[in-house]
């Protein structure tokens, strides 16, 4: 998932007994399954948790870019390229559509970026980790976007109309991504020897990374209570994990690979795998700043941004004088 | 006229002016592709992607078909990762690194500019296979010159760091840009036989085009008649290396696998 | 300086001859750039002949506290609707 760990300055879910008219109109238009518009009221916790975790989306979006990004110049075939760089580019978009959201809840792309780049606000975990090989590549798009899609196909039914737009136009356009990471993971599976040791190499390194992306168990957790109550949040952190490995370990198998959890099994009475949780001080290393590629990935965004600031500021200079030399013109003609 | 594929040389001449073209598009979508998630802004990372992919496109129909006029089996993607630099046919303009974005954009434009003159006039190719590649990217193309031209004249004539930028990308890229009128042999052989222009055909309107829209940037074209060449035979810039040793990385590295 | 690019709605026409209908928003410079940047963004996959942009300042909407005087009424309007009327099957389709 691109959101994790949001916070919602909720103490405590209240009742719609304790809350007042305006609270209780509010979530029972929740309840109902309204959608949220822009201008209407809502509570500024709601907000401002809104702006937090449509944000953080958006920055796992375009840090996301970063690590495929890696390896569009080395793609191994024309074929392989477009594809690559056509899904990269997506992601891009997906970002845009993203903050373009969070934009109508008062905040701006540019102080959004602002967050980034200043380290206050995070993007998902699973972006500090390398791409390392080309089956990487087939990993990321199997897993990563496998495990996001998940989340982000039950997101299309949130509560905040301008989010849940948004994800009704990502999940149409991600539907590609996935398949395309397992047509490579297929291609490398049931290749040479040296293809099938990449692609076995790909799986050991991003599947705890990739059970990571749901974030530590959210059972007993307020926020996520809050969140859920408020329909940003459609499921637990562990019904996804768990929904993930199940549907995950079958395409696993079809590919020859073997899953990196010598605890891995079915478990008849839950209908569902048993499996080894991942290494979560491994994952809190990681959203401290201390994963293999934070710090590139910061510096690659912010490097971007601030090298293309005469790009932009150029662009809008020749607008205003344009605009300028228009009214010029028509006070000329009259 | 259709005696051009009849013949050893006439076949050897269409080769060399598909790899010459697909080598152009191939090289410069390549460098395109490098900003990918490093653009100033988001919707200029997303339209430069656009240009690659429709580069990219290109190479795909352009190699493929001299695969085909070769006739020894080979793929695009055999030309495209097996061939090392001498073999390569690109001008040396789009091999030029990236730069700063402006850098970028201007060489975007002096290659589109050219790049329109060409495909225009190959859409009356003699060779129908010629003409149909020609008809389909002169489209993609036309958008390409439009944005690259308009993004030139709207930063020319932005801040004054904007222009400054521009004309300094100008003046370290104007001396490439001969080469993309300078013929040989095989040039002449295409043009008599109605395949292709002959290079110098296509200057006139380029620097008509360009003169405009640099007039409109505000940017000074530099006097200095200085061409630099060699690209189009295979003797690169050391440039052209790097990006290659990055590109077929995989190719070559685990031969016959296929991906 | 450093202005941020304002924010435009952008509309597009797909291939039906259908209305104009809002697909996003985007930034850009000028409403020039806009309609650049919505092709580049909006019709990757082929799905508009026709674009409008419109700069987000200058829409005004329907306030969300009128939606009750505002829709209201026309839900008790049902004759506008074609279903309203029953016409005999003899007539055939109308």
């Amino acid at each position: 998932m691109y959101a994790q760990m949001v916070k919602t300055d909720s103490d405590r879910v209240k009742s719609l007994a304790e809350m007042n008219p305006q609270e209780r109109d509010f979530q029972e238009r929740v309840d109902r399954g309204e959608k949220i518009e822009p201008k209407e009221w809502m509570p500024e916790a709601y907000r401002k948790t809104l702006i937090r975790q449509i944000g953080q989306h958006a920055h796992s979006e375009i840090v996301g870019q970063l690590p495929e990004g890696n390896w569009i110049t080395r793609a191994p075939t024309l074929e392989r390229k477009a594809i690559l760089l056509a899904k990269v580019q997506d992601e891009a978009g997906h970002g845009l559509y993203l903050y373009c959201a969070a934009e109508t809840l008062g905040v701006s792309r540019d102080e959004l970026l602002a967050l980034l780049h200043s380290g206050k606000m995070k993007y998902s975990s699973i972006f500090n980790y390398p791409t390392l090989n080309w089956a990487d590549i087939g990993a990321v798009g199997w897993l990563v976007d496998g495990a996001a899609i998940m989340n982000q196909v039950q997101l299309q039914k949130t509560s905040y109309g301008p989010y849940s737009r948004a994800m009704v136009r990502i999940c149409k356009e991600e539907s590609f991504h996935q398949r395309q990471g397992y047509d490579i993971m297929m291609k490398m599976a049931f290749g040479t020897p040296a293809q099938k040791a990449m692609a076995q190499d790909a799986l050991n390194r991003f599947w705890y990374p990739a059970l990571m992306m749901f974030g530590p168990s959210d059972k007993d957790s307020v926020h996520s209570a809050q969140s859920m109550a408020w329909k940003i949040k459609i499921n637990t952190n562990d019904e996804l994990r768990q929904k993930f490995v199940d549907q995950t370990v079958p395409q696993a198998r079809y590919l020859g690979l073997t899953i990196p959890d010598p605890d891995l099994k079915w478990n008849e009475e839950k209908a569902g795998h048993d499996f080894t949780e991942p290494d979560w001080s491994e994952f809190f290393d990681v959203i401290a700043g201390n994963g293999p590629c934070n710090r590139e990935r910061m510096n690659a965004r912010v490097k971007a941004w601030e090298d293309g600031a005469w790009f932009r500021d150029g662009l809008v200079a020749h607008a205003e004088k344009v605009a300028d030399r228009r009214a010029a013109a028509r006070v000329a003609a009259e | 006229m259709a005696a051009l594929a009849d013949t050893a040389a006439g076949r050897a001449a269409l080769l060399e002016f598909l790899l010459r073209t697909g080598d152009n598009t191939l090289i410069l979508g390549h460098r395109v592709s490098e900003w990918c998630g490093h653009s100033p802004v988001l919707e200029e990372d997303i339209a430069l992607a656009n240009t690659a992919l429709d580069l990219i496109g290109q190479t795909q129909l352009w190699l493929g078909l001299a695969g085909e006029v070769e006739g020894q089996g080979r793929t695009a993607d055999n030309l495209a990762y097996l061939r090392d630099a001498a073999e390569f046919r690109n001008v040396l303009l789009v091999e030029r690194p990236n730069g700063d974005f402006g850098q970028t954009l201007m060489r975007q434009f002096l290659f589109d500019a050219w790049h329109f003159e060409l495909l225009k006039a190959l859409q009356g190719s003699t060779d129908p296979r010629v003409a149909e590649i020609a008809a389909k990217a002169i489209k993609e193309v036309s958008y390409h010159l439009e944005r690259s031209a308009d993004l030139v004249v709207r930063l020319g004539d932005g801040t004054a760091e904007s222009h400054r930028r521009m004309q300094n990308a100008l003046d370290e890229l104007w001396s490439y840009t001969g080469e993309l009128f300078v013929g040989d042999d095989a040039d002449e052989a295409l043009a008599d036989a109605g395949v292709a222009p002959s290079p110098a055909s296509l200057k006139p309107a380029w620097d008509a085009a360009v003169a405009r829209v640099l007039g409109e940037a505000t940017l000074a074209i530099p006097s200095s008649g200085y061409v630099h060449k060699g690209g189009k035979r295979g003797v690169h810039t050391e440039h052209l290396g790097y990006i290659l040793a990055e590109m077929q990385f995989l190719q070559r590295a685990y031969p016959g696998a296929t991906w | 300086m450093s202005s941020e690019w304002p924010l435009w709605e952008v509309f597009i026409r797909g291939q039906h001859g259908l209305n104009h209908r809002h697909v996003g928003s985007l930034h850009a410079p000028d409403a020039e750039l806009a309609i650049k940047h919505a092709r580049d963004v909006y019709t990757r996959r082929n799905e508009g002949v026709s674009i409008w942009v419109v700069k987000s300042n200058d829409i005004s909407a329907s306030s969300p506290s009128d939606k009750g005087p505002l829709f209201e009424p026309s839900n008790s309007k049902v004759y506008r609707h074609p279903t309203f009327f029953e016409i005999p099957e003899e007539v055939g389709h109308m």
